[in-house]
This record gives C-alpha cells, sequence and structure tokens, in this order.
C-alpha cells in the first residue's frame, strides 16, 4: 500500500494538468466554471483539440485511437478534465457508440464510424428509453421490420440527451417481437436522422432549458448494413455499453470544481460555522467518494470491476446534487433572478444556481436510477 | 496510489483472523473474555505477543517489529470484526505509541519490552470528567517538586486504567502563566494514586484514576510541551480505531444480510421486501466510503508527515463516525426486536460501534476542527497531502 503516485504516474498527471490548462481555450473552460451552457461549438471545438492531441478516446482500442493507458492513467485524465474545466468529450460518441461499434461492429462500420466518432464529425445521439422503458429497459417497443435490405422503424424513442445537435442516432429496437424473453428480440441499430420519417421533438424541463427531446419513427429505412453485430443480440450490445457509461460515472472531479468555486464565491460567509460546516462535511464526502473511485480504478486492472464500483453512481450524483444545493442556498433570494441578462445587479453564478440545481435532479435518474444501483447492490453484492 | 497488501501483509492478516477465531468465532468468545479480569482473554494477548502484534508499531531498536501503520490497521480491522475485547489500540498504539515517540531511550528500553512480550498492559490516562473531546488537559495538573513532579487531579474514564501495569498521564503544566501539556509516566504502586475500576457498556473496564500529589516521571524531557506528540499518537490511535470499527461494520452488515435471507414473516424470507433490501444497500454504501477513507488516512500516516497525519485521521473520524452510527442503528432495526437482546450477537456490534465513537471524539468535534481551516485551500487532493 502506498500514498503517493509513482513517479511516471505523477509525471502524467503534470502532463494532463499542463495540457487541459494550456491547449483548451479559457472562453470554453470558462463557460463550465461559471456553470453556464455549452454550446454545440464549444463541445465539438473541445473534442477536437482532445482528439488531435489522442486524448479524446483513450480507453478505445489502439487501433482505433486508443492508449493502452492503465485504469489509474484514465482516472487520472478524466479527474485532470474536470478539475480544469474543460468539457468531457461527448459521452454518447466516446463512452457509448464507439466502444459498442470497437467491440462488436462489422470492419465496414468501423472504418466507416469510429474515426469519425473521435473527433465528432458525426454528433451521436442515445435510442434506448422509450416512454414505457425506463429503467425497464428491456420493454421498448419500437419495431424493426425486415423489408429487403432495410429495417422500417416505427415507434418512439425519449429523453434523447441534446438530440438536437445529432447527426446520427443508436438504437435498441425490437426485432423479434416473439422472442421467449424480452431481453431477446432486440437489436442495436444505428440511424441517420436526416432519414425521412425521423422528427424531433424538444421536451421543456423544469429549469427552462431543452436539453432533452423525444424522437420519433414513423417508417425509417434504414440500411441492414447499419445493424451493430447480430440481429437479437442487441441486449448483450447494451449492458456492454452501459457497463462502460459506469465507469467514470462518478463525477468526482467536476463536483470538486463547483465545491471549489462555491467556496470562493462564499468569501467571508465561511466565517458561519454552519457555512463553513457544511463545506467541510461536502468535502470530506467526496473524499471518500473518490478514495473510493481510485480503489475501484486500482482494482479493475484486471478487467474484473471491483464491487464498490457500484457505490460510485449511487453516492456520486448524490455528492454532485449536494453540492447544486449548496450554491442555492449560497445565492439567496437574488437566485430568483435567473432570467435577468447580464446587466443584472445579481452576480451569474447566483442566477445559475436554482436552474442547475433542477437541472442535477435528473441525475440520480438517468444511467440507471439510484434506486436501480441500490438493487444492484443488494442483489449482487449483498445476496439478498 | 496503491491499496494492495503485500504478501507478508497478507500473511500477517491471515494469521491474526485464524488466531482470533480460535476464541472469538462466536460472541461467546467476547461475553466470556470480558466476564472475567482482566477483561480480555489473557490467553490470546500472550499469543498476538508472540505473533509479534503487540510490537508492530514499534522500531526493532525499541523491540518492536518496525512495522507500520498499515500492519496496524490490518489487526485493528480483524480485531474489530470479531468483536475481540484486547486493547490493541488503546494500550498498544496509543499509551504504548506515547511512550515510543515521547520517552526517553531509558525510558523506552524500561518500559516497552514488557508491553511487546505481553506481561504488562500499559493505559493512557487522558480524558478529564466534563472535558470536550480534543480538548487539552485541564483539571489534572503537573507541578515541579525539587528533582520530580507530583500530579494532582483526576481522569476518568482510563480504559482498563485498573488493570494497566504501566500509566501515561496527560496533565496541566503551568509554565509561568502559560499552560502546556505534558505526559508523564507513573507507577502503579506509587504514592496518592488511586483506581477505581468498572465495566463501561461495551463490555471492557474502565477506571476513575485520581492523583493526589502521586510522584510521576516526566515522559521524555521534562517541561517539553507534548501537544505534538499527542496528537500525532492520537491520530495513529484514532485511525487504528476506524479500522476496528469498519470490521465491526462489516460483520454488522453480514449478520444484517444473513438474517435477512434467513428470517421469515408474513411467509417469506425478510429479502423480499424492498424496504429492507435498499437499506441495506446504503449500509453497504456507507461501510465502503468509511473503509476508503480508513485506507487513505493510513496510507498518510505512513507517508509521515506529522500535520497532513492528523487532519487525515480527523477526516477519518467524519466518515467512520458517520457510519458507525448509520450502520449500528439500521443493523438493530433490520434485524427488529432480537437485535435489541444481549444473546444475539448484532447488538453488541451496535453496542462497540458506540463506544468507539465516542473514544474517538465524535462527529461534531472532528467537523469543526476541519470546518476552522476550510478556508484555507482550494480542493483536498488526496495525493498531495
Amino acid at each position: 500500500m502506498r500514498l503517493r503516485l509513482s513517479e511516471a504516474d505523477a509525471a502524467f498527471r503534470e502532463e494532463m494538468r499542463a495540457f487541459f490548462t494550456t491547449q483548451v481555450p479559457e472562453r470554453i473552460r470558462s463557460v463550465v466554471a461559471e456553470r453556464r451552457e455549452l454550446s454545440k461549438d464549444d463541445i465539438v471545438e473541445t473534442q477536437r483539440i482532445l482528439n488531435a492531441a489522442g486524448l479524446a478516446v483513450p480507453a478505445w482500442p489502439a487501433e482505433w485511437g486508443g492508449r493502452g493507458w492503465t485504469s489509474l492513467q484514465k482516472h487520472i485524465w478524466h479527474e485532470e478534465m474536470q478539475l480544469a474545466n474543460v468539457p468531457a468529450p461527448l459521452a454518447f460518441n466516446t463512452s457509448m457508440v464507439g466502444p459498442v461499434i470497437a467491440a462488436f461492429g462489422s470492419q465496414e462500420q468501423k472504418e466507416r464510424f469510429l474515426p469519425a466518432t473521435a473527433n465528432i464529425d458525426i454528433w451521436w445521439s442515445q435510442g434506448f428509453s422509450e416512454p414505457d422503458a425506463g429503467s425497464d429497459l428491456a420493454s421498448l417497443r419500437t419495431a424493426a421490420v425486415r423489408d429487403g435490405d432495410h429495417y422500417v422503424v416505427n415507434g418512439q424513442k425519449t429523453w434523447t440527451t441534446l438530440g438536437q445537435y445529432g447527426d446520427w442516432i443508436f438504437t435498441l429496437v425490437r426485432t423479434d417481437p416473439d422472442a421467449p424473453k424480452k431481453q431477446m428480440g432486440i437489436s442495436f441499430l444505428l440511424i441517420d436522422m436526416t432519414s425521412p420519417g425521423l422528427t424531433v421533438r424538444p421536451i421543456k424541463l423544469i429549469d427552462g432549458g431543452q436539453e432533452v427531446n423525444e424522437v420519433f419513427f414513423e417508417d425509417v429505412r434504414v440500411p441492414v448494413a447499419n445493424l451493430v453485430g447480430e440481429e437479437n443480440k442487441g441486449w448483450t450490445y447494451a449492458k456492454f455499453l452501459l457497463g462502460n457509461e459506469r465507469v467514470g460515472v462518478a463525477p468526482v472531479g467536476s463536483t470538486k470544481s463547483v465545491l471549489a468555486r462555491a467556496k470562493q464565491l462564499a468569501k467571508d460567509r465561511l466565517d458561519d460555522p454552519f457555512v463553513a460546516a457544511r463545506f467541510a462535511e461536502l468535502e470530506t464526502e467526496l473524499l471518500a467518494l473518490e478514495l473510493t473511485a481510485l480503489r475501484v480504478v486500482a482494482n479493475s486492472a484486471d478487467g474484473k470491476p471491483h464491487p464498490a464500483s457500484s457505490v460510485l453512481k449511487l453516492r456520486g450524483t448524490q455528492l454532485q446534487q449536494a453540492v447544486t444545493e449548496l450554491l442555492v442556498d449560497l445565492a439567496g433570494p437574488g437566485g430568483v433572478a435567473s432570467g435577468a441578462d447580464d446587466t443584472s445587479a445579481v452576480p451569474q453564478w447566483a442566477r445559475v444556481a436554482a436552474p442547475r440545481y433542477l437541472n442535477y435532479r435528473k441525475a440520480s435518474i438517468y444511467g440507471g436510477s439510484n434506486e436501480v444501483q441500490r438493487q444492484i447492490i443488494a442483489g449482487t453484492i449483498l445476496g439478498l | 496510489m496503491d491499496f494492495e497488501l503485500d504478501d507478508e501483509q497478507t500473511a500477517l492478516r491471515d494469521a491474526v483472523r485464524r488466531l482470533l477465531a480460535s476464541t472469538y468465532a462466536s460472541i461467546d468468545g467476547r461475553r466470556a473474555a470480558t466476564a472475567k479480569a482482566p477483561g480480555w482473554d489473557e490467553g490470546m494477548w500472550g499469543r498476538l505477543a508472540e505473533m509479534g502484534v503487540l510490537g508492530l508499531p514499534f522500531t526493532e531498536e525499541d523491540g518492536g517489529m518496525g512495522a507500520g501503520p498499515v500492519e496496524v490497521a490490518l489487526v485493528a480491522e480483524q480485531l474489530g470484526r470479531v468483536l475481540a475485547p484486547e486493547p490493541f489500540a488503546e494500550a498498544v498504539v496509543l499509551a504504548c505509541g506515547l511512550v515510543a515517540a515521547a520517552g526517553s531511550a531509558e525510558q523506552k528500553e524500561h518500559l516497552l519490552p514488557g508491553v511487546v512480550d505481553g506481561t504488562t498492559v500499559a493505559a493512557f490516562a487522558h480524558f478529564e470528567p466534563g472535558a470536550a473531546a480534543g480538548t487539552p488537559p485541564r483539571s489534572v495538573t503537573a507541578t515541579q517538586d525539587g528533582d520530580g513532579w507530583l500530579l494532582d487531579g483526576v481522569k476518568e474514564p482510563v480504559l482498563h486504567g485498573a488493570q494497566a501495569g504501566v500509566l501515561v498521564v496527560s496533565a496541566r503544566v503551568d509554565a509561568g502563566g502559560t499552560d502546556r501539556t505534558g505526559l508523564f509516566v507513573v507507577a502503579t504502586d506509587a504514592a496518592g494514586l488511586d483506581r477505581v475500576d468498572y465495566p463501561t457498556y461495551d463490555g471492557i473496564r474502565a477506571a476513575r484514576v485520581t492523583f493526589a500529589s502521586t510522584p510521576a516521571a516526566p515522559l521524555g524531557a521534562a517541561g517539553a510541551d507534548a501537544s505534538d506528540v499527542l496528537a500525532l499518537v492520537t491520530a495513529h490511535a484514532q485511525v487504528a480505531l476506524c479500522h476496528e470499527a469498519v470490521g465491526a461494520m462489516a460483520t454488522a452488515l453480514d449478520l444484517t444480510t444473513e438474517y435477512l435471507r434467513t428470517r421469515k414473516q408474513f411467509g417469506v424470507p425478510l429479502k423480499t421486501f424492498q424496504a429492507l433490501t435498499f437499506r441495506a444497500a446504503d449500509m453497504y454504501v456507507s461501510l465502503e466510503l468509511a473503509r476508503s477513507m480508513a485506507l487513505w488516512a493510513t496510507l498518510v500516516l505512513a507517508d509521515g508527515d506529522p500535520d497532513a497525519a492528523v487532519v487525515a485521521a480527523t477526516r477519518a473520524v467524519v466518515q467512520t463516525s458517520a457510519a458507525g452510527r448509520h450502520i449500528g442503528q439500521e443493523a438493530i432495526q433490520l434485524h427488529g426486536g432480537i437485535g435489541m437482546t444481549a444473546e444475539y450477537a448484532v447488538g453488541h456490534y451496535t453496542t462497540r460501534l458506540t463506544a468507539i465513537d465516542q473514544l474517538l471524539g465524535g462527529r461534531t468535534a472532528h467537523l469543526k476542527a476541519l470546518a476552522d481551516h476550510v478556508g484555507e485551500y482550494d480542493v483536498v487532493d488526496p495525493l498531495a497531502v
């Protein structure tokens, strides 16, 4: 057991820190630091800078841009990126569909999609959830019926985050409604979002933002060549994808960064022992989470996920939300001035505090709700 | 950053686990050991000494094993897992730790061998009636008397204070109008020393120790302020106790999940009820977070910076205290009435976790210590403390 990073890992950390704080424009990093909304261009510009430096898809297979890093190096990369307020590479591209295509796609699909996905020349959207298939994803009903060299897709997806920017959407569709188990009749299909019959409709959220969408499919014709892997094996690929999604799902670095900024903003209110105690408590809870993430990382070297990994999503989102609550409290009554423009006498951070708090109620719902995480802990770890 | 044990550490952990299982496989072992003097199993204490466990934290020069905080943590967790009543953290890490850290070469040579070989047990008399956690000694005073020193006042509770053969005592020393903290060694047959023994609610022994012009020898250089060494050794003992708590929490959770699997109500096992299994899942979360923090604090101790060690121990206490309360309370609640009984094991775990929490000083005091300095840095970096 050893506290310090090895010399090589410490040097790696410095290298990452230097890159993220000098090579990604301050203009973009300040958007993250100030918790304003990133534009599509901000996200694309950042990912291209990272991709050019080999830092967009380090976990992919080497042949497609992966770096062969250790789990600890990947963790350091992710943490330093968040601490430097660098927008992370688009998860739909780099953590979700990319690894699935790399693992299960045809050579032709790999060549066609992977470089464009890494460089965000294609912006991917996720088409998993449906109005009647949330936590119970396998009851999805969007159907794909084979018609010659095409599938004809009908149905509806929902909660499609940033679907308004999407060029392509990776979907789970039902290809065998008669399969003996509902998990067995599902396929993983890539769909061009400019296809006739595909419509994207925004869902307005309680924070006033429009970050999620509904996607409707009406007789959308999708070439069979866009099927990933085998027909009716889509559930296997989805599980692989969700497993990747949970890695790095504890937003430690970004929560630390927001908490540090909150501390700067709090200024002399830190003299209030109650306020100071809240910071001390959150910092300690966050440290325990970060250390648990490090334990998971250190023990994942043999490819087997550490049992404690299920803690990360659950606790990570709780703390992420707790920090947004702290900012709401620090903002006080001024925080309701959310609609004021930059001429407002209320500082920008206070104006966004409540919308961000409301927005982050999503964190304990997406990616397997926290109740699903408890189910996993109780079932697979505790044997209940 | 590495949380893996090396082969020797794994062997030590396994050997201690096997040894403890010989006596404490069930709660009856603890019941039997705590029912008679001295409040732990003397045979077990002797075997721990033979294994070198009682000398783990001390240098080979001092007659110890030259091991470090990691080895101490492994042992403490194993003791906690079976609720072994042997006073490892209190006697070895804390009381003897003070002798090793502050004592003169002569004192170490005189006091440590008997402790390491298990023939003598040391106690640290520090808590004072009515004093808040973490405060320096006030009511017990040390005054110079010619070449020697005299102690006056009351220490209570002193864990296994009546059973100890070596008493280390903290005292207020008046140094020309300002108070210093002094550490002293008192012989158990010293004049004016009175020890009243009683049991604690978690089944171990404690004492009220009264000093009335009791002769005492300063630990190390006479008159030196011992605040820093006291803070550092206390940090080591706190982290050891955190590991003992982690061990106890792990078993409390094991007992609880086993109960949920086997106990039937309404014709079905309790684990059928999600209202119960979700609470067990939250107990697991608390346990793993506390374990991570205790492990990290151990690594910070091993890294050697004394200021960082004190802060890390404080963070570990904050986490352990919350987790111990949570897991202890839920372990009883999920068992129902049986968890309240002295007959059944799980309540003893809650009892011991409560005692550890009190001995650690509790969450509020430690949180305050952190809150007082929260404006002095941006972020907590676990790798650069």
